[in-house]
């Protein structure tokens, strides 16, 4: 057995197909995966994503430490409540994690990391701390429930306090709030407007009960993937990890190089990439012929050579065909092949994001 | 445990066979091979006319989890192919023994259908994955 969330027994009284998901039993679906994709594409849909860890960051040097510790830079946090995605990095500049810190007041932040990588997580974290004034604790105890789709930040609304339905109607993009027990963030993984809810863990049985009754649809972890995919969103493990530089992963944007005194981890090995030009870069693939791309398929070019390899492939149900994202060497552009089951088959090299908001958004890379 | 006819025959990769007593057979996957896969989303039939041997694969079934090879449980001559599947895959999630059969075959030989398993032997198989 594996790890439980809160909403397991939930979960199964749904009728959820429950997998194994880094060390945790979680709803794969609750009967089709294509059927709740679609939900949150269309109306509102909620996923239970209480495996993610989150982990408190406070004291006199939370933010010092947390300059030096994230790629990202939280000085560009000026106010309670922002948020930032940023990636932790190690001193030769590959990917331990990405994750989404929030400012909560001075000096004290609120992170959101992956589930399989937590424990490697926080032992980097407590190692880092070394010197710097910072409490690091782990929240086991909260639950976090993504609600995500045109329709979510209404139907949170109509199950909230009038407190909070007052906040969330006040709620920029990529800020959060706390009102009461509940601590509410206009984030997500879907490209749809949507809310992360971390509540007590004791609560999220009755909120989950309450959003199903408000009609917001449970959504399993095989429609978050294919929904992230959509929205051109890496996933920790598929598509970077340590041994891949944030610049060839197209998460160069989130590395803040200004100001040049915040030393960071990983700084001078990602300085020095830069200055020598990197190999490959990661794109997307579409592929509107009969099948779906897969992760690790070969990809080749028909103008460059060399070979790259897919990082995470899924047949796309908002397009109707299968998309990928794919590392690639930089040179790769327009047409090119990829390798499916002995078959060289057509696909066009196109920019990392395929649906926002619902509509088709494919660009040429 | 997923729903298992006892008028078919099975084999170990999932695909179920039904003799239709006029010298062809029909065959589909299981309701367990659908409920592995998942959403099904595109298929690979073999086509109307081609002789296919027992064992000899014979078509591709994709989900949004993976790609799965068919294999012929029965040697013999296609002669139709369920078209429908083309434009709507989902049929073979809703119904694998019905409306999501993938292709008939008429038998070259009809006793290779007494080496295949029969829904108790079929079982075990399903349930030791």
């Amino acid at each position: 057995m594996g790890n439980r969330t809160p909403l397991f027994d939930t979960h199964q009284a749904l009728g959820a197909k429950i997998v194994d998901f880094g060390g945790w039993d979680m709803p794969l679906h609750y009967g089709s995966q294509i059927d709740e994709h679609h939900v949150v594409r269309q109306q509102a849909g909620m996923f239970d994503v209480s495996h993610m860890a989150v982990v408190d960051i406070s004291g006199s040097d939370a933010q010092s430490y947390l300059e030096y510790l994230l790629g990202n830079d939280v000085g560009r946090l000026k106010a309670a409540g922002k948020a930032l995605y940023s990636l932790m990095l190690n001193p030769d500049g590959g990917v331990i994690d990405d994750l989404i810190v929030y400012l909560l007041g001075d000096n004290r932040y609120r992170l959101v990391v992956n589930c399989g990588t937590a424990a490697k997580d926080l032992a980097w974290m407590q190692q880092q701390a070394a010197g710097f004034a910072v409490a690091i604790t782990p929240r086991p105890d909260l639950a976090i429930i993504a609600v995500q789709g045109p329709q979510a930040m209404a139907r949170v609304k109509s199950v909230a306090s009038a407190d909070a339905a007052a906040a969330i109607d006040g709620l920029q993009n990529f800020s959060a709030t706390t009102v009461g027990s509940w601590f509410i963030a206009r984030t997500g993984y879907t490209g749809e407007d949507g809310l992360e809810l971390i509540v007590p863990g004791t609560e999220a049985v009755a909120l989950w009960q309450q959003l199903l009754d408000a009609g917001v649809k449970p959504v399993g972890l095989g429609a978050r993937d294919t929904l992230r995919l959509e929205a051109g969103m890496n996933l920790y493990g598929n598509d970077m990890d340590e041994s891949v530089s944030p610049l060839e992963a197209n998460l160069g944007w989130t590395i803040a190089w200004e100001p040049t005194e915040r030393n960071f981890i990983g700084r001078a090995a990602l300085q020095a990439q830069r200055d020598a030009g990197v190999s490959q870069k990661l794109v997307g693939l579409v592929m509107e012929a009969k099948g779906v791309l897969r992760a690790h398929q070969q990809v080749s070019s028909t103008t460059a050579s060399g070979t790259g390899e897919i990082t995470s492939g899924t047949f796309s149900p908002t397009l109707g065909f299968s998309i990928a994202l794919a590392r690639v060497p930089v040179e790769f552009s327009g047409a090119a092949l990829v390798d499916i089951r002995g078959k060289a088959v057509p696909v066009n090299i196109v920019k990392p994001c395929f649906v926002r908001h619902g509509q088709a958004v494919i660009n040429q890379n | 445990m997923s729903e298992l006819p006892k008028e078919l025959r099975y084999l170990e990769t999932h695909e179920w066979v039904r003799n239709e007593g006029d010298g062809t057979a029909t065959v589909g996957i299981t309701d367990h091979a659908q409920e592995a896969l998942g959403d099904v989303v595109f298929v690979e039939l073999p086509e109307v006319g081609q002789t296919l041997n027992a064992g000899e694969e014979a078509g591709v079934v994709e989900s949004v989890k993976a790609a799965s090879d068919i294999f012929a449980p029965v040697s013999g001559e296609v002669i139709a192919i369920n078209e429908e599947l083309e434009d709507a895959p989902e049929t073979i999630n809703q119904s694998p023994y019905g409306d999501g059969w993938f292709y008939r075959i008429r038998m070259s030989d009809p006793s290779e259908l007494d080496a295949l398993m029969d829904a108790d032997a079929y079982r075990e198989v399903a349930e030791d994955e």
